[in-house]
């Protein structure tokens, strides 16, 4: 490309996105002009105003702070679910029981991965009830197919020679597994797994809108009563979870960064 | 090189076997309280009652309901998704841009030399950075919830939600695409006088257009994925008629719909990617 030469790409994508948002606000029909205006905004600003104050009253806190515990056990659970399930459809994933099982993995996990969390919490609740049970298993099928494919790309790249030698030296396939491959694959493993974790937090905040548990079905109750100030302390709730989640693993990170160099 | 013949070794064992033990039985004990707060319990799975429901459900899972009416029903719905997903995204552009540009450091005059009304840069930009955040730490559904409340179910809650919560993302990011780039041409035309519009247009723009595009583009994609999950709470599209198919225990045009669901994601993908391809 010459120095200094027009670049029309992003000029042109520009212009395409342009059209397509017009189009779109008059698929939509919605006359934003008119929401964004007038008695409308009025209505909107009273109902923001009474998120003013955040209920915080001493039993309020206490409830609401059993449901971050329930986020927080909820990921936990999930994503230990998920990292074992990921473990378990890795292997045939990544072709080690053979080439038969190979795509048939591959297809469960993209499966597990493309439908997302709060829809596999729907169906969860329907199977195992309401509550944050659900909401823990929802987890651990959407992030059991995301991790099982980090986990089988891991395996594939891992170096055959440890495992090779000890089945040379006649081990059994499971312990030169266990003990040729696993120590290599495992760190790895479980920084995948933490890095999830992290995620899982912020949506196990958010699944119980369809009723899987946490902070999330607390706040959909609230809301659905019209009880604003319990929503206000849950949302303040939620954001204060994931700055922490932020900060700990910015630290973690960093800390472990140093230790591993 | 070791020559010892195995069977002169004592018998085989994990050197690191007490320590892997107490390992995995100390995780364990962490972990009681958090399986017992999530009310882990297998044995619900195989509850009657859930079982039955259950069954009842992935029954009609199959056949998937294919008739003229609901394909349309859905057609439009997948539709809707799209139009909200793309009408959120250009507001949040909309939001984003101007917001970027007076948190970014590189357009300020004051820096350069004396200014007037030099108090009135920091003043500006602290407010605007902590609405950024606020915006962008809460979730997305959680605007959507919100939103439905306040102006009802349907599309336009899904819009405003993903104008609000990705304007909060694209401003960090636009922000931080000002600022990584050169700045020196725009520092160039603040020095000889140009005024701050300017220097952003002939300074700043011309070399963070393919980025800030490629990643709204990228946006855009997450904003369809969002979309289709925020129906889950009346935000309108794909999502909303998933959830009254599921809340009435209809397989069929559940399954469909997933299809469809899946149909539109690798769409976006694939129009994401080759976009993006063309821009780098």
């Amino acid at each position: 490309m010459n120095r200094g030469a027009f670049v029309w790409t992003p000029w042109a994508v520009i212009g395409g996105f342009l059209v397509a948002a017009a189009a779109s606000f008059a698929y939509l029909g919605v006359d934003f002009i008119a929401l964004l205006s007038g008695e409308s905004v009025r209505q909107m600003a009273a109902f923001a105003a009474g998120f003013y104050p955040p209920d915080t009253t001493p039993e309020f806190l206490a409830r609401a702070t059993r449901g971050a515990a329930e986020t927080l056990a909820i990921s936990a659970v999930g994503t230990l679910l998920a990292a074992l399930m990921g473990a378990v459809l890795a292997l045939p994933a990544a072709g080690r029981w053979g080439a038969a099982l190979k795509p048939l993995a591959r297809f469960a996990l993209n499966l597990l991965r493309a439908i997302p969390e709060l829809v596999w919490a729907a169906f969860m609740v329907l199977a195992a009830g309401l509550g944050p049970f659900a909401g823990s298993l929802a987890l651990a099928l959407h992030t059991g197919g995301v991790l099982g494919r980090l986990f089988a790309e891991t395996l594939e790249n891992s170096p055959r020679e440890p495992t090779q030698a000890l089945r040379d030296a006649g081990s059994g396939a499971t312990v030169a597994f266990l003990y040729g491959t696993l120590p290599v694959v495992l760190p790895q493993f479980v920084s995948y797994a933490l890095y999830r974790w992290e995620y899982n937090i912020r949506m196990a905040a958010v699944l119980g809108f369809v009723g899987a548990g946490g902070l999330g079905q607390m706040l959909y109750v609230s809301l659905s009563v019209f009880n604003t100030h319990e929503a206000s302390t849950l949302i303040l709730a939620m954001i204060a979870i994931v700055a922490v989640v932020d900060v700990l693993s910015a630290w973690l990170r960093r800390f472990l960064g140093r230790s591993g160099a | 090189m070791s020559a010892t013949p195995a069977a002169a070794l004592p018998a085989p064992r994990d050197p690191a076997l007490w320590r892997r033990l107490g390992l995995a039985i100390a995780l364990a004990i962490a972990l009681w309280p958090a399986l017992e707060i999530a009310e882990f319990n297998p044995a619900t799975l195989l509850d009657p009652k859930n079982v039955e429901t259950m069954g009842r459900f992935l029954r009609t899972f199959f056949p998937m309901v294919l008739t003229a009416d609901f394909l349309g029903l859905v057609g439009q719905s997948a539709l809707e998704t799209l139009a909200l997903a793309t009408a959120g995204t250009a507001l949040a552009i909309a939001i984003a841009f101007p917001l970027a540009m007076v948190v970014s450091e590189s357009l300020s005059i004051a820096r350069v030399g004396p200014a007037r009304r030099a108090w009135l840069g920091p003043v500006l930009r602290a407010p605007v950075r902590v609405a950024l955040i606020l915006m962008r730490s809460i979730p997305e559904i959680v605007w959507a919830l919100l939103f439905v409340r306040a102006v009802g179910l349907g599309p336009a809650a899904g819009v405003l939600a993903i104008a609000i919560n990705y304007a909060g993302m694209l401003g960090k990011v636009y922000f931080e695409i000002f600022e990584a780039g050169d700045t020196r041409p725009a520092r160039a035309i603040l020095e000889s006088g140009g005024g701050r519009v300017n220097a952003f247009l002939y300074g700043i723009l011309p070399v963070a257009v393919p980025e800030l595009v490629s990643y709204s583009v990228y946006r855009w994609e997450c904003a369809i994925r969002a979309s289709v999950v925020m129906g889950f709470v009346g935000a309108g599209g794909l999502g909303q008629q998933m959830e009254l198919s599921m809340r009435m225990l209809a397989g069929g045009e559940v399954s469909t719909m997933l299809v469809a669901f899946l149909v539109l994601i690798l769409l976006a993908d694939t129009v994401s990617a080759a976009l993006r391809r063309l821009l780098v």
